[in-house]
């Protein structure tokens, strides 16, 4: 799957900017304004999500201001469809 | 003038006869926008002092200029009801050697009154000031630059301080009438260009809302009030500081208007939605220790009816007279209640210290309804917990909790949770609440707590209630 730059999100509070490269393999680099609690469970989500998505191989930039699993999910999942021009909502 | 007590600041602070090691105080009426923290620390600082305590009625995002000060072993020890900003943020991060130690309002008022809080020398900023020292939050002047309003948390400072220096940017002609400090505890007036920047006084804490959230917290809190079986003629109400029970007073006046309900008097922190009420017939009197915006400080310096306090009469535990003993209800904001209806308004859920004590364990404590407002959950930060990071107020003094997903009533106050039951409200129990946050949060993590003391809580009747300990990254 070839990977271009893309992003998807917002630095709103309660969103997630989610920046996506080509890579090898997946790498997951976040900040977050709730890391200490909840930088865990971010990076797990996101790295599902890719999954999910069939995505092995990328680099992530992650930045969080403190948004819930599922705008993480959707937020992941539109850089993703953004960054291989495959969309997921229609195939 | 004869006697004209006006000297230099640093002349001023010579005649005190401060020394190393001994207590500054100051007030914090002008909130985010003070300016007299800092202009004094630094000329102690400049004249060579050390090892001073810095008891100030609350501190915030301003006060960061402190971070050098206390690495330069000019300020060693702090007492305060709030901490906000990068001062906040370094100081729970391990900054001081000797913890901070945080009281209510009404706390520090006793504290002072008893002595356990002593202050050696006051510097208490004020929008007018004669040559004697009677001082006023209030214009006198066509050259008022800075106004405040009330000056209620200044008021113990300059009754029981050994010495007592007013800051003014406005020095008017003798006699400056009516007073709040009173010349005969003053021995110096220093003039300078600005105590504060009035315009900063409604920032920080205090937002008027338009986030939809806010308002559907507001207007819950408002049926709270109307069904709780103490909305009646004579009533008296408070509100803090958040968004929410700031707008619940907008509800609260419809239904005043409608049902022909009269509320005696409003405390606290006055607002301009306070001001309006009373201007409106709604509100006989305003007790106002704060005034929090510019509408109050207006209203106090020419209404009768809006008076005056100290932190001891507004709120202290003591004095069976403080005002908070005659409140019925009260409306406050919180960063966490927890499943024992424990509340934490000072210490952020990243284990930072970024709020303050305020007046609410005093009036939680003392108000015969005293109801919280807060949503189930900021961003992915939970406000309903199992466990709050730290105790601030004990949850025997809390009555109501209202979040956006339903109504928690204290046990303890069952005949509450039935009224407003029979009225139709969605009440559930504070434990539901606590998993619905968790259920779409996750479980948090813990946070990185040092073994260092960083803070400590003092209750309103000077005994621990708990510790604040350092965070690492």
């Amino acid at each position: 799957m070839e990977i271009k730059n893309a992003m998807a999100g917002t630095l709103e509070s309660g969103d997630i900017l989610i920046q996506v490269e080509p890579g090898k393999g997946l790498q997951v680099d976040l900040q977050s304004s709730v890391s200490a609690q909840f930088g865990r469970q971010i990076k797990a989500v996101i790295t599902d999500t890719l999954k999910g998505l069939g995505v092995e191989n990328a680099s992530i930039k992650a930045t969080d201001k403190g948004a819930l699993d599922c705008t993480i999910r959707a937020r992941v999942t539109a850089a993703v469809v953004r960054a291989t021009g495959k969309d997921v909502w229609k195939d | 003038m004869r006697n004209s007590k006006v000297v230099s600041l640093e002349e001023a602070i010579r005649k005190s006869g401060l020394k190393d090691g001994m207590t500054i105080s100051f007030h914090h009426h002008f909130r985010g926008g003070d300016k007299v923290v800092n202009l004094v620390v630094d000329q102690l600082a400049r004249m060579g002092y050390k090892n001073l305590h810095l008891a100030a009625s609350s501190l915030s995002d301003v006060h960061s200029p402190l971070i050098e000060h206390i690495k330069n072993g000019v300020i060693t020890k702090i007492s305060t009801s709030g901490l906000r900003g990068e001062l906040a943020n370094e100081i729970s991060h391990g900054l001081m050697k000797e913890p901070v130690i945080f009281r209510s309002h009404g706390g520090r008022g006793s504290a002072i009154a008893s002595g356990e809080l002593h202050i050696d020398v006051a510097f208490l900023g004020a929008s007018s000031c004669d040559e004697l020292g009677n001082a006023s939050g209030c214009p006198r002047s066509e050259n008022a630059k800075s106004i405040c309003g009330s000056l209620g948390y200044a008021l113990p400072d300059a009754r029981y301080a050994d010495h007592v220096v007013v800051l003014t940017d406005d020095l008017v002609a003798y006699p400056n009438v009516p007073k709040s400090i009173s010349a005969c505890d003053v021995e110096s007036v220093v003039v300078v260009d600005s105590v504060g920047d009035s315009s900063k006084i409604s920032s920080g804490a205090i937002r008027d809302s338009k986030n939809p959230r806010d308002i559907l917290l507001a207007k819950q809190a408002a049926k709270v009030i109307i069904n709780s079986g103490y909305f009646k003629d004579g009533f008296s109400i408070q509100t803090g500081t958040g968004g929410a029970s700031l707008a619940a007073v907008k509800y609260i006046r419809e239904s005043m208007i409608e049902k022909g309900i009269k509320a005696s008097f409003a405390l606290g922190g006055i607002t301009a939605h306070m001001v309006k009420l009373h201007q409106e017939g709604l509100i006989g009197k305003l007790i106002d220790v704060q005034s929090f915006d510019k509408v109050a400080a207006e209203s106090i310096a020419s209404d009768q009816d809006h008076q005056e306090v100290s932190s001891v009469e507004y709120a202290s535990a003591e004095h069976k007279g403080s005002a908070v003993h005659a409140l019925d209800i009260v409306i406050l904001s919180a960063l966490e209640v927890d499943v024992n209806f424990n509340v934490n308004v000072l210490v952020g859920s990243d284990g930072i210290i970024r709020g303050a004590v305020g007046g609410h364990p005093d009036t939680a404590e003392d108000s015969a309804l005293s109801i919280i407002v807060c949503p189930l959950l900021r961003g992915r930060i939970p406000c309903v917990v199992p466990k709050v990071t730290t105790l601030i107020t004990p949850g025997k003094s809390v009555d109501v909790v209202v979040t956006e997903y339903g109504i928690a009533v204290n046990p303890a106050r069952h005949e509450i949770a039935e009224r407003l039951v029979e009225a139709g409200l969605k009440v559930v129990d504070i434990n539901d609440l606590a998993a619905k946050a968790k259920s779409i949060i996750g479980e948090p993590d813990a946070l990185p707590f040092g073994n260092k003391v960083v803070g400590i809580v003092v209750d309103r009747h000077g005994d621990v209630l708990d510790e604040i300990r350092n965070i690492e990254d």
